[in-house]
């Protein structure tokens, strides 16, 4: 078993940490990196990339939003329980060089995925510029975080409840109005890396993005999460799952992470109704 | 229109011979399957094993053929001639004493006969289910060559079968520890042979898994109603009992690097991570959602268990119409599974005829039984989707025969204006399998040939990298479960040798 030992709520509950126990693959890990994690013997293996590891007290962190039942199972471990299985590091690691400004734009719970590159691209010598941003102030997480990672950092709600009202798509575009970003970090929705490619595109900036198609085996087996990136077929898992953000099909990703919906969503309801939520 | 044969899945009772075709236990079939044996005229016959009902067993999950009593083993047994220079024994790639397994077994020493084919194999319940007997062992019975050969894949997976639910439980006795440690990479078919040999000449051993269950293509591979898991589950655990370590969840080469495990005290390496990579068609719309590769498919109702779903959290796509592209054992299994799934009906989509099917002939016949249709002479040109991005369909042209190609099989060529489309929601391709680069990759040192295979001696299955070895489906390409055990078994010996004399 790879144990809990610590658990934190964020954005109302609706977003969860778990720092897990995991010496081999806490030592092996780089920014980018994703884990495989299962929770019991019928359970189904998701993938999430890691958003922080400490290889001296052999722990990797996850944080994930509660969005069907897999994850709901999730939810419900306690520290001191853990999940059966955890396969990893997987994927290939982010490409860390100084390039100069760098803006790192995380939405939603893309922004717990970002905080380890922002970091590490600071460390490099970097100027950083973080833009992170959520639906409202209430599931906005790790402003503290993402704040001491990045040189400095711009704050988004769409509905302007916290900083700045509106898109992150808004602020990166004054930022790249300046002139002197050299390279983009997308991590989040897909449909806002989507738009954050768009524009990158325009002001021919150089743009990274993080996949997270579906997945079954994460080791290049079964190709479930192929993606066309430049016209090519690409397996996410061992391919990414970074790709460049210019050269990413984003319509056939949206469509191909719909192909479980139906299935999901009953399954969800159902282990609502059995939990009692 | 290309035609598709379709065999009615009917419950006719075939008494030519039990690979593929027994017959449907009946009151009627058992009384005279019990009157032709005691009157001693009557020559034994080779012994069908009773199965399901092809138009039951097509809805269900549950292994297809039953198994022999142990009066139908025992009756099967004493068919077998007792040759001094047997056949059958060059036949088998791990070389089990099958003469003397049946003898043992034709006298009810049933202990006594598994004990004897653990000798040389670690998972006779596994082989005596998924060998192609035809071309091994019963190919070369003396009495296939009058008749039907002794049924040795039947009387193996019987005694497997027996020790497990009645046997004692009593391990075989195994040498004294050395001290030296041996890692196996990977719990497929070698892997496990390599652990079993190297366990019982006193190495101290340990198989790494990168899913979290052991048992390589033996579980996310093989479907349930050909290789119930339990089984597999308990073969593992024969090697567990015997001292075997089974660490899943490590990816080597990701998780832990070749050089790294030898840091750690590792003497010798196996690597049998298997073949491992899809091979898709690259046909236009092949990322429409149904389209799946035949490892997906089957890793996620086999390994996953995604055929209990909702019991099971993963799911599966449950295709109503559904075509598998391939014609080799992979594809079968994926047209029965989807079969089993629920689907209108299942097609079988092949480039070339019949005859060239690479699938064992008792293969199609179990899925030609259940219900599966062939569109053979046919050719996928491209993937229909609608603007959800969901398949909808096919574009197909028909093919016809010419000269022979590299592979000695006639050519298939397109027959020009022939194309046509075929409805479907569910296409799953089985076109084989690459080298899956995860573990080779991050081991510069071993070498490769240029399809990413790893290079090893024939012979002794070493690498050009000192301390490890090879073998399986990652070096020869996908392959069959006992060719596999057939590299470990020889690794395993060279391995033994290297870690008693060197290099």
């Amino acid at each position: 078993m790879f144990k809990i030992v610590k658990r934190e709520e964020m954005a109302g509950g609706t977003v969860i940490l778990n720092e897990i126990e995991a010496p081999l693959i806490a030592k092996k890990a780089k920014p980018g990196q994703f884990v495989i994690l299962k929770a019991q013997e019928s359970g189904e293996r998701v993938p999430l990339t890691m958003a922080d590891t400490d290889p001296e007290k052999g722990t990797i962190t996850i944080i994930y939003m509660v969005v069907g039942k897999s994850t709901g199972i999730f939810r419900d471990l306690k520290v001191g329980e853990g999940y059966t299985d955890v396969i990893g590091p997987l994927g290939k690691a982010t490409h860390l060089e100084k390039v100069g400004t760098v803006a790192c734009v995380g939405g939603g719970t893309g922004v717990a995925v970002m905080h380890p590159i922002t970091r590490a691209l600071k460390e490099k010598g970097n100027h950083v510029i973080g833009i992170i941003g959520a639906r409202n102030k209430d599931l906005l997480i790790m402003e503290d975080r993402m704040r001491s990672a990045s040189t400095e950092l711009h704050v988004c709600t769409d509905d302007g409840s916290y900083g700045h009202h509106g898109f992150v798509t808004e602020v990166l575009k004054e930022v790249l109005e300046a002139g002197q970003v050299k390279l983009v970090v997308a991590i989040g929705p897909v449909p806002m890396m989507k738009f954050v490619s768009k524009m990158t595109k325009e002001y021919g900036v150089k743009t990274i993005v993080s996949l997270n198609p579906i997945m079954v085996d994460g080791t290049g087996m079964c190709g479930g999460c192929r993606v066309s990136v430049g016209g090519e077929t690409k397996f996410a898992c061992v391919d990414g799952p970074e790709f460049d953000g210019h050269q990413v099909d984003y319509d056939e990703l949206m469509l191909r992470l719909q192909a479980y919906c139906d299935e999901e969503k009953g399954c969800y309801e159902d282990y609502c109704r059995l939990t009692g939520e | 229109m290309a035609t598709c044969h379709r065999k009615a899945a009917s419950a006719a009772i075939n008494r030519a011979g039990d690979r593929g075709d027994g017959p449907v236990i009946t009151d009627a079939w058992w009384e005279e399957r019990m009157s032709e044996q005691s009157n001693k005229k009557v020559k034994n016959p080779r012994q069908a094993m009773p199965e399901q009902a092809p138009e039951v067993r097509r809805r269900n999950f549950e292994e297809v053929p039953l198994g022999y009593t142990p009066q139908l083993a025992v009756a099967e047994a004493q068919r077998c001639l007792q040759c001094k220079n047997a056949g059958c024994v060059k036949g088998c790639p791990v070389g089990v004493d099958i003469p003397g397994f049946i003898k043992l077994l034709a006298q009810e020493k049933f202990t006594e006969a598994i004990r004897h084919i653990w000798k040389q194999n670690a998972l006779p319940a596994v082989c005596g289910r998924v060998c192609p007997q035809e071309i091994q062992c019963e190919g070369e019975c003396i009495l296939s060559k009058k008749g039907d050969p002794v049924a040795i894949g039947n009387l193996e997976r019987f005694v497997a079968d027996w020790e497990r639910k009645e046997g004692t439980g009593a391990l075989p006795p195994i040498a004294d520890r050395i001290g030296k440690k041996v890692a196996v990479v990977g719990s497929g078919p070698s892997g496990l042979t390599v652990a079993g040999d190297l366990i019982q000449k006193g190495y101290d051993v340990t198989i790494m898994e990168a899913f979290h269950k052991p048992g390589g293509v033996l579980v996310y591979g093989i479907p349930e109603f050909r290789l119930p898991k339990d089984i597999v589950g308990q073969e593992v655990h024969f090697l567990e009992r015997l001292g075997v370590k089974v660490d899943c969840n490590v990816v080597v080469g990701r998780t832990v690097s070749l050089d790294e495990l030898f840091e750690q005290g590792y003497e010798a390496i196996y690597v049998g991570v298997g073949a491992g990579l899809p091979r898709f068609m690259n046909l236009p719309g092949e990322n429409l959602v149904g389209i799946l590769s035949a490892n997906e498919y089957l890793t996620r109702a086999n390994l996953m268990k995604a055929y209990r779903f909702p019991e099971y959290d993963t799911p599966i796509p449950k295709g109503k119409d559904v075509v598998v592209l391939g014609a080799g054992n992979v594809a079968m299994d994926a047209a029965r599974t989807a079969m089993r799934l629920g689907a209108d009906r299942v097609r079988i989509v092949y480039r070339r005829s019949r005859e060239e099917m690479p699938a064992r002939a008792a293969e199609i016949h179990h899925a030609e039984e259940e219900g599966i249709e062939f569109c053979l002479l046919t050719n996928p040109l491209k993937y229909l989707g609608n603007d959800k991005g969901r398949l909808t369909g096919m574009e197909c042209i028909q093919m016809e025969l010419g000269e022979p190609d590299d592979s000695g099989r006639r050519r298939p060529v397109p027959k020009a204006g022939s194309e046509f489309q075929m409805d479907c929601d569910l296409v799953i391709v089985a076109v084989g399998s690459g080298a899956n680069p995860l573990l080779t990759e991050s081991t510069p040192d071993m070498g490769l040939n240029k399809w990413g295979y790893v290079i090893t001696d024939p012979e002794t299955g070493k690498t050009t990298k000192r301390g490890v070895w090879a073998g399986g489906d990652i070096v020869t390409g996908a392959a069959t479960v006992i060719l596999a055990m057939g590299a470990g078994r020889a690794a395993a010996d060279s391995i033994h040798k290297y870690l008693t004399f060197g290099w």
